[in-house]
């Protein structure tokens, strides 16, 4: 069978790293970031650069990145960022892929934009950037709410969680990107998660082999956002993956892996409830509530495994 | 070489010409012919540019920004809501100093749907940073886009440009065009603070209040310093091609006793009223405000000022008349005629200027004197 975006993938060649003391000791953040203590998003961006390399342009919409970059004229980025409008970052991405292209440059075009920015202002933009085969790499970083603004709930809060505008829990479900994105069948997509960087470098690095459309969509937990200690960041993601509310897997025309972390997480699955207890956001949620969100869990494994084991 | 043409398609031949590297636009009547023309000109391999077929004028003007920032020339074109669609943009671009030209088909906003003439549109995108140059012929709409592309680019200058022509009664119609060989007339873009990832910075990240306060500035510097860059253009376009353009275009005004002023097509038939007038033994003149931003230095002292507005702002009056008063401090006759494409003869234009009452709006079609 031909994947229709298979049309645009070209071999560009990567070795991959079996540990993270490989990872190039370059760093494309400076230690002067305006970014809270804790912040699991500004370590995704760290290796997501390490990955991409210097030959790479960041276009950042609204977002906590518009601010951890640093105030003009000081910037903690080592590589040129555009900042854009909130609902406009897959569309500058755009052009600026194709212009890059049609000077005959490889530059690597990295939109960087938040949940709110991904999954609520900004859909429109990136589902006509994916539908027309730009050749860029999307990353939503998801801390699951409108952080920058003071914790708001977005389309990627999930169930049960309070927010400033949800006070006493959301309730609704966190929208499916995932499924959004596969639906426009690009060459490459994968979820991911801070507390994993090995993995989180990985992905970039092979999303960034396709030419075409790719999106990663990496959890970043959040100590101010989710009422956590900020030395908990780590853990947090850890607990999110073990619980399975969060699972890695990446879609190579289409095809399914679910990555070596979610794999152990399955055999070895922990309660919902070790990943709701040490978060502020979840503090009284109810059981139904709980009892939903582990429906949607195992829904969820089921899909994904019977995905991945389809011929 | 000449040629019959419409407006639409005139505009297509000079961004052919101009050859911008990327071209992003969204299909809106009336100025949808524009974007085909030049979709056309890319797959036939006349010209050597990519075009982004966006999903919505939001991201046409977001995909103009990001391809423009590398330092290559852009292009876009829309019109009435699509306008009104990026106006987010529009702002970010003059913001971030990137010299893209759009043509905008001046057309009126729902509700109701109305897809003819109304210049409220672009009058709406006033306090954006863009230079906007209104034209009122299919030759006029060529010359000025091409002349656009220099503007904008102009080291001086680095704002965008918005060539805006009439729908349906400029933008639909054919009058003969005489197309030029460009040559070296729009200089290599050089954009100095283009993308450079041999020399990474952030571009439009946070930013305090004192320096915010001097980008603003910086704008409006370049927009006063517009002026002499565009006089500069339009004198060589002038000496290359044989056309000369100026901030406005004015007619038997020497001698007037009273002026009439407008923009776009009512501008060029005002010709026709004030030879209507001029045997009736009415001394009349004619000033067609061909750029509305910046705004021409306009010397009417001593004389009557009749101004039709195409337009209106709510709650004040004739967006054109309103600026006139200001910069003049001289009372107008003000007539809000046209929009939505009301249909507006020679005759009617003669009428206003026959009927003057000095300090007064008259809205035509509506009521006798408002």
């Amino acid at each position: 069978m031909i994947h229709p975006r298979s049309l645009f993938a070209i071999a560009k060649s990567f070795q991959e790293l079996d540990t993270i003391a490989e990872i190039p000791k370059e760093e494309y953040i400076k230690k002067c970031t305006s970014a809270c203590a804790g912040c699991s998003s500004s370590l995704n961006l760290r290796y997501v650069l390490k990955a991409a390399g210097p030959d790479t342009v960041l276009v950042v919409p609204a977002c906590c990145t518009s601010v951890i970059q640093g105030i003009y004229p000081n910037t903690a980025m080592n590589i040129p960022v555009y900042n854009v409008a909130f609902g406009a970052a897959a569309a500058c991405a755009s052009g600026m892929s194709n212009a890059f292209r049609q000077a005959g440059k490889k530059t690597n075009v990295i939109v960087y934009a938040g949940d709110g920015g991904t999954l609520d202002i900004g859909i429109q933009a990136m589902s006509g950037a994916f539908e027309r085969g730009t050749d860029f790499l999307y990353i939503c970083y998801d801390n699951e709410a409108y952080g920058n603004t003071g914790m708001q709930r977005s389309g990627g809060t999930p169930m049960g969680a309070r927010t400033t505008t949800t006070p006493t829990g959301k309730p609704d479900a966190k929208k499916d990107i995932d499924a959004i994105i596969a639906a426009h069948d690009p060459p490459y997509m994968a979820t991911a998660c801070s507390a994993y960087p090995l993995d989180v470098y990985k992905k970039v690095q092979k999303a960034l082999t396709f030419r075409g459309p790719t999106f990663i969509h990496i959890l970043a937990p959040c100590p101010p956002g989710w009422r956590y200690p900020t030395e908990k960041t780590i853990e947090m993601g850890k607990l999110a993956v073990k619980s399975g509310m969060w699972v890695l897997y990446e879609r190579e025309y289409g095809k399914l892996t679910i990555s070596a972390p979610s794999k152990a997480a399955m055999k070895k699955q922990i309660p919902l409830e070790e990943y709701l207890a040490p978060q502020g956001r979840f503090k009284g949620i109810d059981a139904k509530t709980v009892e939903i969100l582990k429906q949607r869990i195992a829904k969820n494994l089921k899909r994904l495994v019977a995905e991945e084991a389809a011929p | 070489m000449k040629k019959i043409a419409t407006g639409n398609k005139a505009v297509a031949e000079a961004v052919k010409q101009a050859k911008p590297s990327v071209v992003a636009a969204y299909p809106i009547t009336p100025q949808t012919e524009i974007v085909e023309t030049i979709a056309d000109y890319v797959t036939s391999g006349q010209l050597a540019s990519r075009y982004i077929p966006v999903e919505s004028e939001h991201s046409a003007m977001a995909a103009c920004i990001g391809a423009a920032i590398t330092g290559i020339r852009t292009f876009t074109a829309t019109s009435s809501h699509g306008l009104l669609y990026m106006h987010e943009m529009t702002n970010w671009a003059a913001g971030a100093r990137l010299p893209i030209v759009m043509a905008n088909v001046n057309r009126s906003l729902g509700p109701g749907w109305n897809i003819w003439a109304e210049h409220t549109d672009a009058l709406q995108e006033r306090d954006t940073g863009w230079l906007q140059v209104y034209v009122a012929t299919v030759q006029e709409a060529y010359d000025a886009t091409l002349m656009a592309f220099a503007i904008a680019e102009a080291n001086d200058v680095l704002l965008p440009v918005m060539v805006n022509l009439d729908g349906f009664s400029l933008s639909h119609i054919m009058q003969p065009l005489d197309t030029v060989e460009p040559g070296d007339f729009i200089p290599p873009i050089h954009l100095p603070h283009a993308i450079d990832t041999a020399n990474p910075t952030s571009y439009g990240g946070l930013t305090g209040p004192n320096d915010h306060f001097r980008f603003r500035w910086d704008i409006e510097r370049s927009m006063r310093a517009s002026v002499q860059v565009i006089e500069a253009t339009q004198r060589e376009f002038a000496k290359r091609f044989g056309r000369t353009y100026g901030f406005t275009e004015d007619y038997r005004c020497e001698d007037a006793d009273v002026i009439l002023i407008a923009m776009g097509t009512f501008g060029k038939e005002a010709e026709v009223a004030i030879d209507i007038l001029r045997k009736e033994g009415i001394k009349a003149g004619s000033m067609r405000i061909r750029w509305f931003r910046p705004f021409p230095k306009l010397d009417l002292a001593g004389k009557e000022v009749v101004v039709i507005d195409r337009d209106y702002s709510f709650g004040s009056g004739g967006v054109l008349a309103t600026e006139i008063r200001a910069q003049t401090k001289q009372e107008v006759y003000s007539v809000i005629a046209g929009i939505g494409g009301q249909e507006v003869t020679y005759d009617d234009l003669a009428e206003f200027v026959r009927k003057r009452r000095m300090g007064t709006e008259f809205w035509f079609g509506v009521n006798a004197n408002v």
